[in-house]
């Protein structure tokens, strides 16, 4: 077989889990049972079902899982809808891992951080949390807020009670968009929330959500004293061959396959208004 | 400037500055007198880029489906054949014509500066008709060619003078009454052995290269979302899977506009590779005046098209072949 | 030098073929195209520009990219055999040579394509010089000499012969199979046509287009151009530039399923101008015909060069200037942004 990039690897579903009721994450590994292949957190990779083609997702699991990768999903289209049909011990195609990580290593590294996400754009980020819990020591204190339409739509909820709420110097706070029966934590929009919390601006910020959320979150930010070189998002375009090549997934002469998805937001402000 | 160009020009002004219509869809000049392409004037300021000559053979008709959709009055400039199309265009509510203020405007056919490039002529820099010649100039020489060898195929077959719809005309010089022996290119090919047929469309239609232009321009083809285009349709492509697929391609299209198909002639020629689609949707013209009764879609903006409602009476598709004649 | 008589290219071409697949313009139905040559073909080297360029020799129009088996639960991928047998690419115009560098920059950088380099690497590449030049010309502006194209070997031809030059070891080594029905000499012919071809060049209505303003300028100024909506109305969305263009090189990869247990994943030309060119399940970033229209100047003009050192992603070859259905071009845009107009 010949070494090609859009030849993908074969991957096994060995677990799936309910996570929302349009999100499902999924466990895979190579047919021999170890993992498909090491990435860095924040990098992507081509996940399809032979048949209706593939998507790019981010992969959800942290680098430090030597086992295996998951990649939580939101059911939104043909491909994803597809892929929600799957039961486990099916086989699919994965390849990668593409586009450029956080600077987990060169930028964040003793750094107090702090994440914001909305619904499913706790994915890419749940790869750097998790990472960050591994070598704990290396960084400093960790906020994480993270809002989504309701309850019941929270991403890793089980994760985030269990691990995250119990770790030293680890701040959590969730919040759903309307009030709901049997919720007791905060209700309103992340932005909102973010300027009530009271953060410090000199921690580096990683956004991953909705454009509106993304939007607003940003500008309060600013307000509160944050600067774009200290924030960190992910871009989503279309994208279909993943190297830099197919020309889809463009804004301005950056293609977000490889040169993203995670951008710092002074640079995306040298972008054209385009994603 | 030529004459009528003049008075369109004129006229586009008047409407423009009297606040008669907020927009004036016609040609804008290119680098060359060969080149114009379609375009909105808002302002008697922009018309200096105005230009009506030989060339100015798309027709304007299909982008008052978009222009439409937008605020405010729209004046437009026809030739008596794109006229048709636009009483098409009203007739399926694509376009409103209490917003649109249609004028015809003459025509004595339309050249097709790649047939003049076709006779040999390279770097041409301009061409001018008169009197049933073209002069041509170029880099490497002049030369005058007759006018009916290069006119657009389409003007070939043209329908006449007549604008099917107008509000008011421009027309200065008197149009010439055309023979339009249009079903000579659909007889040509009935005579045809089916081998032979078969042959011919092949060679045609796997030159495609499916870029679609034909269905963009199309005044017919003015589905929101095309059955091609669409990925839920199960049938969706971008490129020909074989050489010889394309038949799908052309011929549903050809069967989607049967009985909407004013025959302008805008898919020929808008297609890279001179594909002579035109003569798949004449052959559906030809047998549904045959079948049904002659019928010119976009006489009128009223009424029922053949095709569009079933009939017991109506003709069974052997007839087609046969050539039994069973009016509805 | 060598030249071969015109009455004897047919032998030429059947000694080629007869060893190696051969490709050239050849004439179908009233049109010319890159095909493959074969006893009785009809070659079209007297036409300028075929309608597509050659880069669909390279990087096809569609093309198999992988098979998958399907078996219950179970996959399999199946690659086509990288292996492509050498052919000879004849009569590529120099604008359409120039286009096979730009190409290449896309798909041979890190991460390679395979499909592309296999196929890239098997060809023995034969230009032909241009020697009437047309109106909507315009290679000069981009540096390239369409009197003097580059590749393994170069030929030029008038009205009695096809003259023949090797420039490589490839060319070389074709040289040696066809040097029996070739005579010697032939470089004053050559001087003089390329005397005469650069004089008309030089007279070209597009060869002196001014580019320098997007190299001068920030992506966001152009980006934010007025003009752009203007320049784009009277667009149909069609692909015809995109199609007819030498460097165009963006793909759609598709899949169907092909019998019950197998799903074949190909590629095909895709077009910015499509309306579904970036729309995804969750949103689309480009909506409007303008924003398209503007994302196949920008990319041509400005993005691409960003990324390969102020090459343009464009040379010069005219097809699109042509060819759009309404007439509207890389030229008039080059002009409404950054120049005066022609006249």
């Amino acid at each position: 077989m010949i070494k090609e990039a859009l030849i993908p690897k074969i991957g096994v579903v060995t677990d799936i889990r309910r996570d929302t009721p349009d999100v499902k994450t999924f466990r895979v590994v190579g047919t021999d049972g170890k993992k498909l292949f090491e990435h860095l957190p924040g990098q992507c990779a081509m996940v399809s079902v032979p048949g209706v083609g593939e998507s790019m997702f981010s992969i959800t699991s942290s680098p430090t899982n030597e086992e295996y990768m998951e990649f939580s999903i939101k059911k939104c289209g043909c491909v994803t809808e597809v892929i929600h049909s799957i039961d486990v011990g099916q086989q699919i195609t994965v390849r990668g891992p593409y586009g450029r990580n956080f600077p987990v290593e060169e930028d964040f590294k003793g750094k107090d951080l702090l994440f914001i996400a909305g619904g499913i754009g706790l994915a890419p980020l749940r790869s750097v949390i998790n990472y960050v819990r591994h070598y704990r020591n290396n960084y400093g204190k960790v906020v994480v807020v993270y809002g989504a339409r309701s309850a019941d739509d929270l991403v890793d909820i089980e994760e985030i009670r269990n691990e995250w709420m119990n770790e030293k110097n680890f701040e959590v706070y969730l919040t759903i968009d309307r009030p709901q029966e049997g919720w007791n934590g905060h209700v309103g929009f992340v932005p909102a929330y973010v300027k009530e919390i009271g953060l410090d601006p000199h921690m580096t910020a990683i956004l991953c959500g909705p454009p509106i959320m993304i939007k607003f979150t940003l500008q309060g930010l600013l307000e509160l004293g944050f600067t774009k070189t200290n924030v960190y998002t992910t871009l989503e375009l279309r994208m279909k061959c993943g190297v830099g090549k197919c020309g889809r997934c463009n804004v301005g002469s950056k293609y977000v396959c490889k040169d993203g998805p995670v951008f710092r937001m002074d640079e995306i402000d040298e972008l054209p208004d385009e994603y | 400037m030529n004459k009528t160009e003049e008075q369109i020009v004129k006229r586009a002004a008047e409407l423009l500055d009297n606040k008669e219509v907020d927009k004036v869809i016609g040609w804008k000049k290119g680098e060359f007198c060969f080149d114009p392409s379609p375009a909105a004037f808002t302002s008697s300021d922009e018309l200096k880029d105005f230009v009506y000559n030989d060339f100015c053979g798309a027709n304007l008709s299909k982008y008052l489906v978009n222009e439409c959709k937008s605020g405010g009055k729209i004046a437009v400039f026809l030739k008596p054949c794109d006229t048709y199309s636009f009483n098409e265009l009203v007739k399926e509510h694509r376009v409103n014509k209490e917003k649109v203020k249609v004028i015809g405007v003459e025509c004595h056919g339309k050249l097709d500066i790649e047939k003049i490039k076709s006779k040999g002529i390279a770097a041409v820099t301009g061409a001018e008709e008169s009197g049933g010649k073209v002069a041509v100039t170029s880099l490497y020489g002049n030369a005058e060619l007759d006018k009916n060898e290069v006119l657009l195929d389409k003007c070939l077959t043209c329908k006449g003078k007549k604008f099917a719809v107008a509000d008011e005309i421009i027309v200065l010089n008197e149009m010439e009454e055309t023979k339009n022996d249009r079903f000579s290119g659909v007889e040509a090919l009935e005579k045809m052995s089916e081998e032979e047929r078969f042959a011919f469309w092949k060679a045609e239609l796997s030159k495609c290269i499916r870029c679609n232009a034909c269905r963009n321009v199309c005044p017919a083809c003015t589905c929101n979302k095309c059955v091609f285009d669409n990925n839920a349709s199960g049938v969706a492509t971008k490129a020909p899977a074989d050489t010889f697929e394309e038949q799908m391609f052309h011929i549903i299209r050809a069967f989607h506009v049967a009985g909407r198909c004013t025959d302008c002639g805008e898919c020929s020629r808008v297609c890279p590779q001179h594909i002579p689609l035109h003569l798949l949707n004449r052959k559906f013209i030809k047998d549904i005046n045959r079948l049904y009764g002659e019928f010119q879609a976009g006489e009128t903006d009223e009424g029922k098209n053949p095709l569009i409602e079933y009939r017991e009476s109506d003709a069974e598709p052997s007839s087609a072949v046969n050539g039994e004649v069973r009016h509805a | 030098m060598l030249k071969f008589k015109i009455d004897k290219l047919n032998e030429l071409f059947d000694t080629i073929s007869a060893e190696t697949p051969l490709a050239m313009p050849l004439e179908k139905a009233g049109e010319a195209d890159y095909g493959r040559y074969e006893k009785g073909a009809k070659p079209a080297l007297g036409v300028l520009k075929t309608v597509k360029s050659p880069k669909d020799l390279f990087f096809p129009q569609s093309e198999t990219l992988m098979k998958f088996k399907t078996e219950g639960k179970n996959l399999a991928v199946e690659a086509p055999d990288e292996n492509v047998t050498p052919f000879v690419l004849f009569g590529v115009k120099a604008c359409d040579y120039k286009a096979f560098e730009v190409l290449d920059r896309v798909f041979l950088a890190d991460p390679v394509d395979t499909y592309y380099q296999s196929k890239r690497n098997a060809a023995t590449i034969v230009t032909l010089a241009c020697s009437k030049p047309e109106e909507s010309c315009f290679c000069k502006v981009f540096g390239i000499d369409a009197a003097a194209p580059l590749g393994d070997v170069t030929t030029w031809m008038d009205e009695t012969y096809l003259y023949w030059q090797a420039n490589t070891n490839k060319g070389e080594s074709l040289t040696e199979k066809v040097r029996a029905l070739a005579e010697e000499g032939g470089e004053d012919a050559v001087a003089k046509q390329q005397k005469a071809t650069r004089e008309i060049i030089d007279k070209l209505p597009f060869s002196h287009l001014d580019l320098s303003y997007f190299k001068e300028n920030g992506t966001k100024e152009i980006f934010d151009r007025p003009e752009w909506k203007e320049l784009s109305e009277a667009c149909l969305a069609c692909g015809t530039c995109t199609f007819v263009c030498p460097t165009c090189q963006c793909f759609d990869i598709r899949e169907f399923r092909s019998a019950k247990n197998e799903v074949i994943r190909y590629r095909c030309w895709d077009s910015c101008m499509y309306s579904d060119f970036t729309q995804m399940a969750g949103g689309n970033n480009r909506t409007t015909q303008m924003q398209r229209y503007r994302q196949r100047f920008m990319h041509k003009l400005v993005y691409y060069p960003e990324n390969n050192g102020g090459l343009f992603s464009c040379v010069g070859c005219g097809r699109c200037v042509n060819k759009c259905p309404q007439k509207l071009n890389i030229v008039k845009v080059a002009k409404a942004l950054g120049g005066k107009k022609h006249d």
